[in-house]
């Protein structure tokens, strides 16, 4: 089975939805006209990233009955769609938020789990934490999704893959630092590295969707990535501009790299368990 | 410390700040910059990058002199412009500061080059308008850090696209962009003063205190291990002395907080807010 993914690496208005919507149904058009199965827009697509005060202001909830989820669900009958935007809970928690779409309807929300509160980010001081890493079904098979910070760390991406995930989604809203005399940015380095990593050690497909753009000066560098289960680059988006990166993923793979490289059976998730539960009652 | 290296990647520093100078400019409906073209390196470069980022035909370059200004700054200043085929504008700020000079024979150079870099400020705002530009600055992460700056002078702007490269890195990235010989080789001076060069006045190189700077800034080492690392320990006191002491210049003044919402505390929101 193939499934043609299309990560798209937008800029965004910050705060201005329905600008950002607009866009996002530009591009839908493209990636249907390019026969794309997936397409997925980065981390706060809808909303733009260093909202602050503009936090509850552009909030939506991802049903029908919203008017900027509802475009959005008429669209995923063409193709399936993973969308950034501000989560607001029924008890008015405001989260980070990706969404899975799919012929008419929502299959799963992520709430981003770790919200970087240092250096230039604040997230901690305007949104709620996020409390579940789930994989989920859909026409593809097993997918899990992360946001940004969230694979910054190792243990979500490792609980989607033990949830049944193969296919990890990484959006993100990553800032440009560290320019140095190397090719690339310090912070760009990084996630491709660790991108590739996972791939290669999860025996999965990995892609990552990043923004482009500046905000106060911050600046997205895009540089899309999709990485196969045997942790060889499959496509990369162009630094620093708006683009549409296409990959076609052949599902099978997982199995021909999971013959021959068995990590995923012979994972010992018990030890894991045993070991974790002695160094987290041990204080 | 002498195989520290501060050097970036020019292609990527180009494309980035180029990149942001159009992004901020054009988003808030404008298509111009205009720029105070000292003579020197930083608006210099801030110039080359607006033409980069804009076109030669959307950027403005004042020269402001001053009577006693060195003909060199002029001259150098007309170089560039002739280079990039940009338009100019020369406005002699004599006229506008020489009353104010005037009423106090005792007045001292550090208030008479503040006076002069203010008046420039009120030139650059002013023509702003006239050219429908926005103003982009030319203070370079040396002099921001060490406060050697006149607030509300040759800080004010509009936009930075060179506030987080060191001088030595400034310098780079104006060799790689073809910035004329005769700006790139002179003593980095302000000009305000006969003889008056920025080594001189701050008692070290850019080149020493860049170093310095990228370890206990960048790389966040503390005073004790910059000078572990092999920096004089009086120098290493002067710098972190002039940083904490500068503060000040770097940040809006504070706002006495009595009501529920207070701006900029926590009444929040970005600048590019709904751009």
């Amino acid at each position: 089975m193939k499934l043609k993914l299309a990560l798209a690496q937008i800029n965004t208005k910050l705060g201005d939805v329905e600008a950002n919507l607009a866009k996002h149904l530009e591009y839908i058009q493209q990636a249907k006209a390019e026969k794309a199965n997936l397409l997925v827009f980065p981390e706060l697509s809808l909303t733009g990233y260093v909202l602050q005060d503009l936090v509850a202001s552009v909030a939506h909830k991802p049903t029908e009955d919203d008017p900027i989820f509802k475009q959005l669900l008429a669209a995923s009958h063409d193709l399936d769609l993973v969308v950034g935007f501000v989560d607001e809970d029924s008890r008015h928690r405001f989260y980070i938020a990706s969404a899975y779409l799919s012929g008419g309807k929502i299959l799963h929300v992520h709430h981003k789990v770790y919200l970087p509160t240092y250096g230039l980010f604040d997230e901690g001081r305007f949104f709620a934490w996020g409390d579940s890493v789930r994989a989920f079904d859909t026409r593809f098979g097993r997918i899990g999704m992360l946001i940004c910070e969230d694979f910054w760390h190792a243990s979500p991406p490792y609980l989607l893959w033990l949830d049944g995930a193969d296919i990890l989604i990484f959006s993100s809203a990553s800032p440009g630092r560290g320019l140095n005399d190397h090719e690339k940015l310090e912070s760009a380095r990084w996630v491709e590295r660790v991108n590739k990593a996972y791939a290669s050690m999860f025996t999965s497909f990995v892609t990552h969707a990043n923004r482009v753009g500046y905000e106060d000066g911050l600046h997205f560098w895009g540089g899309a990535t999709v990485f196969d289960p045997n942790g060889e680059e499959l496509a990369h988006g162009p630094y620093n501009e708006e683009a549409i990166t296409y990959a076609e993923l052949d599902l099978n793979q997982l199995r021909r790299t999971r013959a021959r490289l068995p990590l995923l059976r012979d994972e010992r998730t018990a030890l894991v368990q045993k070991e974790l539960d002695r160094i987290l009652s041990r204080g | 410390m002498a195989d520290l290296n501060l050097s970036i990647n020019i292609d990527l520093a180009r494309e980035i700040l180029a990149g942001f100078i159009k992004s901020e400019i054009t988003r808030v409906g404008m298509s111009r910059a205009i720029v105070n073209l000292s003579g020197g390196l930083d608006s210099a470069l801030s110039c080359v990058l607006a033409v980069e980022a804009l076109g030669a035909e959307n950027v403005m370059a004042l020269r402001l002199p001053y009577r006693a200004s060195s003909p060199d700054s002029l001259e150098h200043a007309q170089l560039l412009i002739d280079q990039l085929g940009i338009q100019s504008q020369t406005i002699e700020i004599t006229d506008m500061i020489e009353p104010l000079i005037k009423l106090d024979p005792e007045i001292s150079n550090i208030r008479k080059g503040n006076i002069m870099a203010r008046a420039r400020m009120i030139v650059l705002y002013d023509q702003s308008e006239v050219f429908k530009a926005l103003p982009v600055g030319t203070s370079n992460k040396t002099e921001i850090l060490l406060g050697y700056s006149t607030l509300y002078g040759d800080s004010a702007c509009a936009i930075n696209p060179i506030g987080d490269l060191y001088k030595t890195q400034a310098r780079q990235l104006s060799r790689a962009m073809n910035i004329p010989a005769p700006i790139m080789d002179k003593p980095p001076s302000a000009d305000l003063w006969a003889d008056q060069t920025d080594e001189k006045e701050l008692g070290f190189t850019y080149e020493e205190v860049d170093k310095l700077l990228y370890l206990l800034v960048d790389q966040r080492y503390s005073p004790q291990e910059a000078v572990e690392a092999g920096f004089d320990k009086k120098f290493v006191q002067t710098v972190t002395t002039r940083i904490r002491r500068n503060q000040f210049k770097r940040m809006q003044p504070p706002i006495a907080k009595i009501s529920n919402r207070t701006i900029g505390y926590d009444f929040l929101y970005l600048r590019d807010w709904g751009t």
